[in-house]
Formats: structure tokens, C-alpha cells, sequence
């Protein structure tokens, strides 16, 4: 068959290198660095979605369905206190918390199957740095949560939600969003590295992820809970992740006298929680990573 | 020009907890030569190349890859090597196309380079029509050849291939060997691991065969099957009725004869064509008609059985029709 390679004279005299390739030069390898490798790799997860639109769905179709139903089904009988428009508007702080809570869920699954289809082997047998197989899949789950809240904003604008403080503040909650999904990447990262299937982290998560999410001030106000469970349900970091979008969007008054410590200061909370959670699980997650692909 | 080797292994051990996948794995490639690993699953195979590849971090012993150290400098390793793992590790969801640009962006190549590396290889490996569709509508051929040009795309000298036919149908493997070979041809060392001893027969210079993690033999195909011992002289006669008169002679000088009846076919162990040259002359002088006669030496299969007293893999129905 082939054709005649020159290998180029230069080539030669190199020593160790042999082999070519029909009408090509061997091509100079360039280190662009951690940011432009972790961005081709997140080029590569958009055209993903670009393939398969219903990837999505977690965060568009799913949450604008709990939003329709808590705000319609469930929204008439639960009561709470210092929101103007009432419930739809107290709820929606809550849906976008537990869904970019689920940015655990995107990373996970994503990392596990491509640990599980070499897609993982293959790039770190690459000179790029290590890192960028991570901080792809994490900018990409960012982004995948970002197109989430805004169109869980949208569909708030829809029913009634309304953001009635300064520019600055409501900032601060989408960026508190942000930060919070970042937290959760590295749940992800530890998930996917630990299971072996993409089923079995989707077993995992539901069973864990949905309970977690409802076991918080997301959907209910936590004041009508049994005693022990309010207790639990107060210091689930997520409430105070919600509690304190809530205030910085207006919509609900301070947390009541009797609440849990962290709810009396919600964005002090979510930061410590934040930066805590990361602090316990990056290197859990780094190591079990390691563990899993380097092995 | 002295050359250093392409790869080199020295004494490569790998433990997972208590077990032990690689004991102490030495072997030398060449430049632009072709080292077939040989052995059946769970010999060690994978975890030695994934050490090479720098992938898995020996527990002890060294490897280098174009003269660069695997624990000392494993970037450089991955400048001078490509991989191709034992499933194709191609994005699905992506064109071939668009695979091709995305390991050629990570290595920091130029798009314009890209975008003639992709046009070559794609043509190179019979993939051009199919570069612009969506890699999850290609053939298990198609997967494996595309994971090729992928791993090709910064023309790497040195080509680590993991099982690189197994799964595949009897066209698509000898057609993946043909493209193998060129590579070969044109300079590339390949490191290829099998658990199809014709594969190795067909493509290595040099095969390493191993077993629960150690070396038990190395050396040509020949020189294997050579050493395996007992080659036998296979007579075929004419007449059916001359059987028993040829099995007379041959036990003249040697001392087991085998009869086949039905194939009309006698075969005696022998040491080598001395023997052969002994027997054809016997017959030479006897009036018996012989269709043909010749010298039968081990396959790599019965190479295999020798030294680890059990078959190489269950070989696959595939396997037996490619074989010639």
C-alpha cells in the first residue's frame, strides 16, 4: 500500500526519532498550558451537548417542572412568612440550590464514563498537565449549572419571582450559587472516581443527592418540622446556601429567632460551608482519582 | 551510529495490594522494529504497557521510552510515544474528524496542521467519508483504525498498541495489520501486546511471551518455534498400500512413527533438517511414491502449551479463519 515517507533530514540527525507519516513532517508539540488544554476539553463536553440536547434535561425540563409543580401543586398549602409574592417566590431560591446541587451529578457521571470508556487513559497519556482532564469537566459542569439558573430564572420571572434588592446583592447570590457548585464538583469528582458504572452513580446520587436536597429549607420552611429533623434540616449547608440568596434577592425576611446559628448569618455560612466542604473533599476526590486512573 | 533502544523495560515489577501483575519484566526494543508481547489475559500485559506509558506508576524497576525514564521524566515520555488502549478510546459523540482536532489540540498542534494531519490520516486509513460523521455509526474496523489515526496524529516514533485486534472480524484485523506494517515500514517502533500467537508470528521481529507477570521465554518466532524442540518430518505416500513398508523403513532410524491412515501420512520427530536430508534418502532408494515430504516445525500454539502447560487464550472462531 503506503507511500514513500521522506523522513526529513533533520529528522535524522535527531537520533531517537524515527517514523513519519505520508506527506507529513513531524509536527512541533506545543505546551499551551493548563487553561487552553482544560478549554479544548471543554470545547469537546459542549459538543457533547450540542449532540445530545437532552444531557440538559437535569437542568432545564426537570427543574421547570418542580418549579411548575411545588409553585401550583404543593405552593397553595405551604405557607411562608416575608415573602411579598409568597410561596412561588420564596421557592425558586430553593429549586436553583438543590440544582446546582446536582452539578455533582453532571461531574460525576461524566468523569466516570469516561474513566470507564479510556477517554480519561487516553489524555493523560498526552503531554498536557493532569490537571486539565479536572478543571475541564468542572468548567464544563459550571457552565451546564449556569444554563440551568438562567433558565430556572426565567421560568421565575414567568410565575411571579421577582429579585426586589440592589444589583450588587443579587450578584452575590448568583456568585454564591457559583461557589457552591464548585463545592459540589469535588463531591463529583470523589463519586465518579470511587463507582465503576455510570448506573451505579446514578443509583448513588438519587438515593443520597435527592434526599439531602429535600432535607433543607429548599421546598419547605424549616419551622414546621419535627424538632430533631428541623435541627438537621438548619444545619444542612444547602439551607444556608438558600437562606441567603433568598435575603440577597428579597425574598424572604430574616431567618426566625429560634433558627439554627448558621441561618442568622446565611452568606458568612455558605462561604465557611463552601470553603469546608472543598477543604474535605478535594483531596479526598484528588486521591480517589488517583487511585482509580492511576493504578 | 550507536542507537539506544525505542523502549526498554529493566526489571519492571507491579504490585496491586498483595498481588502481583508484573515480577520483573526486562525487555529491549529496537528502533523501527516491532516487539510483539505475547501471553493470555491477565499475564501482565496491559499493566506493563500502562507502566511504559506512564499511565501506572511501577512499583519497582525502570522503563524508558526513547531514551526518556517513565518516572523521571514522564512528559517527555508522552512527547515520544502514542497509545493506543485496548478499546478504542474515541469519543462517540464527536466525528472522526472532530476526535482528530481534539488530540491534536491537547498536543498543541497547529490547526493548520491539524486540519492536513486529518485530511492524510483519514485518507490514510480508508476514513474519509465517514470523517465528518459521528464516531458512535462506525463499524468496530472503523473505531479501532480511527484510534490509530487518532494516536498518530503528532507522528509519534514510538507506538504502544494494547490488543489492538482483539474484537475484530478476520477482514478488519489483516487489514489493520497491512496499515501496521507500514507504519513499520516508515520508521515507527510498535510495542504491541496479543493474546493471538499468529499476530505475534505475523507482525513482531521479536516476541516476548509471558505469563503470570514473567518473562518464560523470548526470541524470534523462529527461534522460538526452533527452540520449542521437536520438529517432526511429516511423509506422505502415494499409496495407501506402501504404508506399512514406509513405516518399516522410517523405524530404521527412528524410533517412534506416528501412522495417519486416512491422510496416508507418517510422521516422525526430528531433530532438524539433518534428519529430514537422512529420511529423504531412505525413501530416495526405496521404490515407495511419495506425494510429499517435509519438515513440520511447533507453531507458536504449541510453543505456548510447552512452556506454560496451558493454551495461550480460548482462540476465537475469528482467530482460526484468519489463519492461513
Amino acid at each position: 500500500m503506503s507511500t514513500q515517507f521522506e523522513r526529513p533530514e533533520s529528522e535524522r540527525t535527531t537520533g531517537s526519532t524515527t517514523g513519519r507519516q505520508p506527506g507529513l513532517e513531524r509536527p512541533e508539540i506545543r505546551d499551551t498550558g493548563l487553561l487552553r488544554q482544560s478549554l479544548t476539553i471543554v470545547r469537546r463536553n459542549l459538543i457533547h451537548i450540542k449532540r445530545m440536547p437532552e444531557m440538559l434535561l437535569d437542568v432545564t425540563i426537570q427543574p421547570v417542572m418542580f418549579v411548575l409543580l411545588f409553585a401550583f401543586v404543593f405552593g397553595g398549602s405551604i405557607a411562608v412568612q416575608g415573602s411579598p409574592a409568597g410561596y412561588r417566590e420564596w421557592l425558586m431560591a430553593g429549586i436553583m440550590g438543590q440544582t446546582v446541587a446536582f452539578a455533582s451529578f453532571i461531574v460525576a457521571v461524566g468523569l466516570t464514563a469516561d474513566i470507564d470508556k479510556g477517554i480519561v487513559d487516553r489524555m493523560r497519556s498526552l503531554p498536557i498537565n493532569p490537571a486539565a482532564v479536572l478543571v475541564g469537566r468542572s468548567i464544563s459542569s459550571l457552565l451546564h449549572s449556569s444554563i440551568g439558573i438562567v433558565i430556572m430564572s426565567l421560568t421565575g420571572l414567568a410565575v411571579g419571582w421577582r429579585i426586589r434588592e440592589g444589583v450588587l446583592d443579587a450578584a452575590l447570590a448568583y456568585f454564591l450559587l457559583l461557589l457552591w457548585g464548585f463545592a459540589m464538583i469535588w463531591l463529583g469528582i470523589l463519586v465518579g472516581s470511587a463507582m465503576r458504572s455510570v448506573e451505579a452513580v446514578n443509583g448513588l446520587m438519587f438515593a443520597t443527592m435527592f434526599p439531602v436536597t429535600f432535607l433543607a429549607d429548599t421546598f419547605a420552611p424549616t419551622e414546621n418540622m419535627p424538632s430533631a429533623l428541623r435541627t438537621v434540616a438548619e444545619w444542612n449547608p444547602l439551607s444556608s446556601l438558600v437562606q441567603a440568596v433568598r435575603e440577597l434577592w428579597g425574598n424572604t425576611g430574616p431567618a426566625p429567632a429560634d433558627a439554627a446559628l448558621p441561618l442568622h448569618h446565611p452568606v458568612l455560612s455558605t462561604i465557611i460551608w463552601t470553603v469546608g466542604l472543598t477543604a474535605v473533599l478535594a483531596p479526598l476526590a484528588l486521591r480517589a482519582f488517583q487511585r482509580r486512573t492511576a493504578t | 551510529m550507536t542507537s539506544t533502544p525505542a523502549i526498554e523495560a529493566d526489571n519492571l515489577v507491579k504490585h496491586f495490594d498483595d498481588k502481583v501483575a508484573v515480577d520483573g519484566v526486562s525487555f529491549s526494543v529496537p528502533q523501527g522494529s516491532v516487539l510483539g508481547l505475547l501471553g493470555p489475559n491477565g499475564a501482565g500485559k496491559t499493566t506493563t504497557v500502562r507502566m511504559m506509558t506512564t499511565l501506572s506508576r511501577p512499583t519497582s524497576g525502570t522503563a524508558r521510552v526513547a531514551g526518556h525514564d517513565v518516572v523521571q521524566d514522564p512528559r517527555a515520555v508522552r512527547r515520544s510515544m502514542g497509545l493506543t488502549g485496548q478499546a478504542a478510546t474515541v469519543d462517540e459523540l464527536l466525528t472522526g474528524r472532530e476526535n482528530i482536532r481534539l488530540i491534536g489540540g491537547l498536543y498543541g498542534l497547529t490547526p493548520g496542521y491539524i486540519k492536513r494531519a486529518g485530511d492524510e490520516l483519514l485518507e490514510r486509513f480508508s476514513l474519509t467519508e465517514a470523517g465528518d460523521r459521528i464516531v458512535k455509526t462506525y463499524s468496530g474496523g472503523m473505531r479501532r483504525r480511527l484510534d490509530l489515526a487518532v494516536s498518530l496524529v503528532a507522528i509519534p516514533p514510538v507506538l504502544f498498541l494494547d490488543e489492538p485486534t482483539t474484537g475484530l472480524d478476520p477482514r478488519s484485523r489483516v487489514e489493520l495489520w497491512d496499515v501496521l506494517r507500514g507504519l513499520v515500514r516508515d520508521g515507527t517502533t510498535l510495542l504491541l501486546t496479543t493474546q493471538y500467537l499468529e499476530e505475534a508470528d505475523q507482525l513482531a521481529d521479536h516476541i516476548v511471551v509471558i505469563d503470570r507477570g514473567k518473562v518464560i521465554e523470548q526470541g524470534t518466532a523462529f527461534e522460538l518455534k526452533n527452540r520449542s524442540g521437536q520438529s517432526a518430518v511429516v511423509v506422505t505416500v502415494s499409496d495407501a498400500a506402501d504404508l506399512t513398508r514406509a513405516e518399516a523403513l522410517l523405524r530404521e532410524v527412528v524410533d517412534e512413527v506416528h501412522l495417519d491412515e486416512g491422510a496416508r501420512q507418517l510422521t516422525a520427530p526430528a531433530d532438524g533438517l539433518r534428519a529430514m536430508t537422512r529420511i529423504a534418502g531412505i525413501f530416495d532408494d526405496s521404490d515407495i511414491e511419495l506425494d510429499d515430504l517435509g519438515l513440520k516445525r511447533p507453531s507458536l500454539d504449541d510453543v505456548f502449551l510447552r512452556l506454560t502447560g496451558h493454551r495461550a487464550e480460548e482462540p476465537t472462531h475469528e482467530t482460526e479463519e484468519v489463519a492461513p
